[in-house]
């Protein structure tokens, strides 16, 4: 604390405004979690009775188990695809800056910057053309373009931290190009590749928009299975699977915090 | 080395440059093939089209102003707050941020259904004396949309805050400020770009928002990605739905445009 603190006192309001918010915030998790033990099929909160349920439910329905599937299989080819190319991407960017650099820059941020709709409908016309539609390929494709500037942006954050002269130290003791990038730089960016890593994860779980347009039949994803099933009427089984993708959030940034995502720098 | 870039350039420039390319085309001609700018005065003219854009910023308006009034205080607690407290208040807010949108949208349509707990807390308040229709209106979409933008603006104000450099701050006290005028005079106008770069991306992401309008909004509330959604889907008309396509990306273009301007003059100012 310095000196230029408002007394604690005189700023209780701020912190009453603020606990509200956090409130706010974390209400949504706060009401799932109980409602998915509950044994009433009504959405009730609180909820009466507990039970397994809609976890039940949710592990023997054939439909849930094939989008689970399918979004399980999506998400890691994803982070497949995006880690590698969002980690070359940036470390070509870092090493020249210009024009053409910006440019390229541009574009592969475009995907995020853009609103998902109309990425939704150019893969979904793309894909119509070229027969990907309601494939697993054309899921991870598009969702990778997503991931990209996620993996981009914590990879270039992490070069901003590197010593290039370790580069150069390598390169004039002989090792090449190729060498060098994966024993000299690649083991010093090992978390912040990691990291972009698991934001594409989490981006590709998180994705409804494109789903519902490219994805049906055997490759349809769990997001689009639980907007159909809320669209039509509130199914329980939902908070069921929340409550899943509620832990898997927390796991994920139980990691992302211990290697130092967002922390102070 | 630039090429090595190319793995990437290609994937975004197949999937998104392309189709994106091949829809502003498609949207000046007309089934023969020939130019048209019949799409666009579509949407200008008849009267179907107006409504939906009017209300999709009326909406974004209301949810981005929100957001900063709710955003700002967190920020800027977790910017002046010990380590601890700093990071008790990222965690709070990267919880949400980290989980899925549609896990979130359900969570609110729980919430705010009829018997749902905030009704009953309203009712065993005394506040209401029969439940309010939150749900599959507008307002339950703009508590939804609300909820889900708050960390797209805390984040990037937060990082701006932390870089304000609190000898400014040391130095108006020390030349007689209080605490608030110091806070008025110094702080906030020092923090505005950030703020101004995280409200416009908050209004970006807002006017292209399908999953919370089209659950909560129960088919009253109608934003331009539902139309443009329900163009392709349902009855297929890529005239129509491109040309719209095109209306939401020059008008996020636009707004791009003005927040990279804004970051510039922030850059400037430190």
């Amino acid at each position: 604390m310095n000196d230029m603190q408002i007394p604690h006192l005189n700023r209780l309001w701020l912190y009453v405004l603020c606990g509200l918010i956090v409130f706010f915030l974390i209400a949504p998790a706060f009401v799932i979690v109980p409602m998915s033990f509950s044994s009433s099929s009504q959405l009730r909160f609180p909820p009466s009775g507990f039970s397994l349920q809609w976890y039940e439910r949710l592990f023997f329905d054939a439909r849930w188990q094939s989008a689970m599937g399918v979004s399980g299989l999506v998400a890691m080819g994803t982070v497949l695809v995006a880690t590698p190319l969002g980690t070359l991407a940036a470390y070509g960017l870092h090493q020249y800056k210009g024009m053409v650099s910006t440019l390229i820059n541009v574009l592969i941020m475009s995907p995020i910057m853009l609103p998902v709709i109309l990425i939704a409908i150019g893969t979904f016309f793309l894909y119509a053309k070229i027969g990907l539609l309601h494939s697993i390929v054309g899921l991870i494709l598009a969702h990778s373009c997503l991931a990209i500037p996620f993996v981009m942006i914590s990879v270039a954050s992490g070069l901003t931290k590197f010593d290039m002269n370790l580069e150069l130290a390598a390169r004039i003791h002989g090792a090449t190009r190729v060498q060098t990038f994966l024993r000299v730089t690649l083991p010093q960016l090992r978390m912040s590749i990691a990291a972009g890593a698991l934001l594409s994860l989490v981006t590709s779980l998180d994705d409804v928009l494109i789903s519902l347009f490219i994805s049906g039949g055997s490759s349809t994803t769990l997001t689009k299975l639980m907007f159909s099933s809320m669209r039509d009427q509130i199914d329980p089984t939902i908070s069921a699977i929340s409550t899943c993708l509620i832990a898997l959030a927390v796991i994920a940034i139980t990691i992302a915090r211990s290697i130092g995502v967002g922390e102070r720098k | 080395m630039l090429a090595i870039t190319l793995p990437a350039v290609l994937l975004v420039a197949l999937l998104v440059l392309l189709p994106m390319s091949w829809l502003s085309w498609l949207s000046f001609v007309d089934e023969s093939g020939a130019f048209t700018l019949e799409n666009y005065t579509r949407i200008f003219v008849s009267g179907a089209y107006i409504p939906i854009i009017i209300n999709t910023f009326i909406i974004s308006f209301v949810v981005t102003l929100l957001v900063s009034v709710l955003g700002y205080p967190i920020a800027y607690l977790m910017a002046q707050s010990s380590p601890r407290v700093t990071s008790f208040l990222l965690t709070a807010v990267l919880l949400p941020y980290w989980t899925p949108v549609l896990v979130r949208t359900y969570g609110w349509m729980a919430i705010l259904q009829r018997n749902g707990p905030l009704n009953e807390a309203l009712l065993a308040l005394g506040v209401v004396n029969a439940p309010v229709q939150f749900l599959y209106q507008t307002s339950g979409a703009v508590i939804g949309m609300t909820q889900i933008m708050l960390p797209y603006l805390i984040i990037p104000v937060y990082i701006a805050l932390r870089g304000v450099d609190k000898d400014y701050l040391r130095a108006a006290a020390g030349l007689g400020a209080s605490p608030t005028v110091a806070f008025i005079r110094i702080y906030l106008p020092l923090s505005l770009p950030g703020f101004a770069a995280g409200v416009l991306l908050v209004f970006i992401l807002s006017i292209g928002f399908y999953v919370v309008p089209a659950l909560m909004g129960g088919g009253r509330v109608t934003m331009i990605a539902m139309r443009i959604e329900r163009s392709v889907m349902v009855f297929p008309n890529w005239g129509a739905a491109s040309a719209l396509a095109i209306v939401l990306l020059v008008a996020t273009l636009v707004l791009l445009a003005i927040s990279v301007k804004l970051a510039r003059l922030g850059g400037n100012l430190r």
